[in-house]
């Protein structure tokens, strides 16, 4: 029983290298260019975790964040905040949205991972 | 199969390109005054990305740079720092130089690190002296570029990458005590915000599990009032006795991100004593032992109704279980090879549904039948998908001429001109192929524009034009071509110099009486450069000729208008796609061939008192007071001997150059139908006058023509001329 990930990340290779980093482990993993459409692949997939990026046009992952917390389907999915920034600004801002955790640009494989399976189990 | 992550390195370099491009965009943009709230934002976006998959693969230089680059223009973004002339100039040289570094990392050049400190200086000038608060200079810290080794997973004692705020604010934790502790409690009652969050606490538990065999006793608080009843929040609690010899700081890892929505004890037991334990708990209390985590029944602490997300039937193995991503972006990124083959494909299919309409129009099948309102359609669809499938190759010309602004600038800068580029049309689609072999020619002419077209300054102020120069690169579809239009504002072509030139060189006659469009045209010949002294800059050995000869590779004319003290414009007409053309499908001397449609002007039948003969056997027909050059298509090909000119005759008037008309005699008219060019280069090499071969309807095989080459080679004198003869 693989666990569901969406990654919302506009830059292809951090997609890429997420899919590569999950897949490798048996994570079935769902990808999405900006928080716009990673809600639209959330019209018709509930996944077991959300890897957000927080610098991304159209809806930022803060805007993301604060859209999968207030639908019904979908707010109490485990989301991390995957970016190069760490201020503490930007940190608390992402908790006000109902981020679940927070993972720095660039990662390791294994941190990811274990990230991961801390929030879905 | 390749290693994936040098697919993925190679990836992030095209991404990189298309990140600059849009960077390059964005800063033009606010140079140019049109920007809005969002351009800056795209540009720090696009640089800021650049950074994230640098990191991601420890290019430290590329990360750096992109640092520093990112925080100035982050200041921009949060208005700590206004965005100027100077600001913006540095921006854009910034850019230059990240796509420098991007192409250095990519092809693992040395990094010029002089000239991206320099600017890592001038940048850091500006937060320095700016700076309040937009960036932050610790932020550097936090950042560590680093390797990400697929291959090898850290063992769980590894510094965790999850980074929350300080764990300051967390309850207090006993540090001070024996690494040989033979057990820890761990108190947890988490905030019913930790459930908004997203955080479960029967996961925490099960990695708490990962620690050693757990004692778990859950409590729920009796409710304080009726809201309590649908309020779980706040009134579970669990008390877990841990048997390990890890420190409290592995239990306050686990919890890292439940800091500020829990309280959360972590005391170090001396001798486990679980019965101790629970006997200090309530009766209500029901103690879980859970030897192994995997083994947690979902069922046994009553997770709060919000966090029960997991029911069995949503559960993931009935979801979908493809791998792939999800309908990943409106973009897809396809083999090169794979779109060939399509349009092959597509080739194939047009000559089939021809050679079908053939057969069907021999059947004599009356035309209102069902099968020829089927092939009607059968044909629209054919073109239909003829069309889209050469789209696919179609690109816009943007990333073209971006290219071509960094050429504006650096050949500016080296002779010390200001020059401004306007460019128009970007959107404007042409085949891939086109755009990769347009970068050399378009590149000389501007060069040749900066160099040549424009004045220098003090010539432009006395002549009352803005000192700054004006060169306008331009992309327009016109009557079924693509036209690239390269205009600048400068002195125009200096004919007396060009005549005076071409007679030194031996390329015409002292005494030949050349119109201004002649005179124009000698700029493309062989061996011809205006400049007196070789430059630095347009003195590269390739003259017009060669970008005439690039040009016409891809079924392109160059042509040029120049008026003096105005500017000199360079017009290049492409066809928009290199693989079908529309064709007049003609026969001479038995042969069927195949005349591309747009370089026919206009078809004739001839009248035998409008034809002249001037010297050396040489033909000349009158076409509405003006004379052309006739030609037997038949001769020129070698099919037969001259023949004599009938009344009647069909003549195929062509336009070699701008201004020029010549006509080629031919034998009949079949058809005007669309054809698969199919090259021929490969097999035979160039072959003079012949651009291509085609399927016909019937599987014949047929020569394409490429008229203007024929008339070039003809074995008669220069028709440019032979017209100046005849009239």
């Amino acid at each position: 029983m693989s666990i569901s990930v969406l990654a919302v990340d506009d830059s292809r290779t951090m997609r890429d290298m997420i899919n590569l980093a999950l897949s490798s482990e048996g994570f079935e993993v769902h990808l999405a260019e900006d928080g716009e459409h990673g809600l639209e692949v959330l019209d018709d997939l509930a996944p077991d975790a959300i890897i957000t990026d927080i610098n991304m046009p159209r809806l930022d992952g803060f805007g993301f964040i604060d859209a999968v917390r207030l639908r019904d389907e979908t707010k109490t999915i485990p989301i991390l905040v995957l970016t190069t920034e760490s201020s503490p600004d930007l940190k608390a801002r992402a908790r006000l949205s109902g981020a679940t955790g927070w993972i720095v640009k660039p990662f390791a494989q294994d941190k990811l991972v274990r990230a991961l399976r801390m929030v879905v189990g | 199969m390749s290693d994936p992550m040098q697919e993925i390195m190679a990836s992030f370099f095209i991404e990189c390109e298309e990140l600059h491009e849009s960077l390059v965009d964005a800063l033009q943009a606010l140079a140019d005054g049109d920007a809005d709230v969002e351009t800056i934002n795209v540009a720090f976006r696009a640089v800021h990305s650049i950074k994230g998959g640098a990191g991601a693969f420890g290019l430290d230089d590329l990360v750096n740079f992109a640092h520093q680059f990112e925080t100035v223009m982050d200041a921009c973004r949060s208005g700590d720092l206004a965005m100027d002339d100077p600001l913006n100039s540095l921006f854009l040289r910034c850019s230059d130089v990240l796509s420098d570094l991007i192409r250095c990392s990519r092809d693992g050049e040395p990094i010029d690190t002089a000239m991206s400190g320099g600017l890592i200086e001038e940048l850091a000038a500006y937060v320095s002296s700016d700076n309040e608060g937009g960036a932050e200079p610790e932020e550097e810290i936090d950042f560590q570029p680093m390797t990400l080794d697929l291959g090898e997973l850290g063992g769980p004692g590894d510094d965790m990458a999850v980074d929350l705020p300080s764990l300051d604010d967390l309850p207090p934790i006993n540090l001070d005590f024996p690494s040989t502790s033979p057990g820890l409690l761990v108190e947890f009652r988490p905030d019913r915000e930790l459930y908004e969050s997203g955080n479960e606490p029967l996961f925490l538990i099960k990695t708490l599990a990962d620690l050693g065999p757990c004692q778990t006793t859950v409590t729920l608080d009796p409710p304080k009032s009726i809201e309590d009843l649908k309020n779980l929040g706040g009134r579970l609690s669990w008390s877990i006795l841990v048997e390990t010899v890890s420190q409290p700081d592995a239990v306050a890892e686990i919890f890292e991100f439940t800091d500020g929505l829990c309280q959360l004890n972590v005391t170090p037991q001396q001798d486990a004593e679980p019965d101790a334990v629970i006997s200090e708990l309530t009766e209500e209390t029901t103690p879980v032992v859970t030897p192994q985590a995997d083994d947690i029944p979902t069922a046994a602490p009553p997770a709060p109704a919000e966090t029960s997300k997991a029911n069995p039937i949503d559960s993931p193995s009935t979801k979908r279980s493809e791998s792939k991503p999800a309908k990943a972006s409106p973009t897809v990124r396809v083999d090169l090879e794979r779109i060939e083959r399509l349009v092959n494909l597509v080739g194939e299919l047009v000559i089939n549904q021809a050679m079908l309409s053939q057969s069907i129009a021999q059947e004599d099948i009356p035309p209102n039948s069902p099968v020829s309102a089927g092939l009607d359609e059968f044909m629209q669809l054919t073109r239909n998908i003829q069309e889209s499938v050469m789209m696919i190759r179609a690109q816009p010309v943007k990333s073209l001429f971006q290219r071509m602004s960094r050429i504006v600038r650096e050949s500016s800068a080296a002779i010390d001109k200001r020059v401004r580029l306007v460019t128009d049309g970007e959107t404007t689609e042409i085949d891939k192929t086109a755009i990769e072999r347009l970068a050399d020619p378009l590149t000389h002419m501007i060069r040749n524009a900066v160099d040549h077209g424009l004045e220098n300054a003090a010539t432009r102020r006395e002549r009352g034009k803005n000192e700054q120069g004006e060169i306008r690169l331009s992309a327009a579809h016109r009557s079924g071509r693509v036209v690239i239009e390269v205009a600048d504002d400068g002195g125009g072509i200096d004919r007396e110099k060009v005549r005076a030139k071409a007679i030194e060189k031996g390329l015409i006659a002292e005494d030949a009486a050349l119109s201004e469009s002649e005179t124009d045209q000698l700029l493309f010949l062989p061996g011809f450069s205006t400049a007196t002294e070789v430059s630095s800059l347009s003195g590269r050995g390739v003259g017009m000729d060669v970008v005439r000869t690039q040009i016409s590779s891809l079924g392109g004319r160059v042509s040029i208008e120049s008026s003096p003290g105005v500017g000199t414009t360079f017009s290049i007409s492409l066809p928009l796609t290199l693989a079908v053309l529309d064709g007049m499908v003609i026969t001479v001397a038995g042969e069927t061939l195949v005349i591309p449609l747009n370089a026919i002007v206009e078809t004739l039948s001839l009248a035998v008192d409008d034809l002249r003969t001037v010297a050396e056997g040489q033909k000349v027909l009158r076409v509405r007071e003006q004379f052309v050059s006739v030609l037997d298509l038949g001769t020129e090909l070698g099919y037969r001997a001259q023949i004599p000119v009938e009344e009647g005759t069909i003549a195929l008037l062509i336009s070699p150059e701008e201004g020029v008309l010549v006509a080629l005699l031919v034998d009949t008219i079949e058809d005007q139908r669309q054809v698969v060019i199919k090259g021929m280069q490969e097999s035979y090499g160039r072959v003079p006058g012949v651009a291509a071969a085609t399927i016909l309807g019937d599987g014949q095989i047929a020569l394409i023509l490429d008229p203007n080459d024929l008339i070039q080679n003809s074995s008669g004198d220069d028709v440019v001329i032979l017209q100046k003869k005849a009239s």
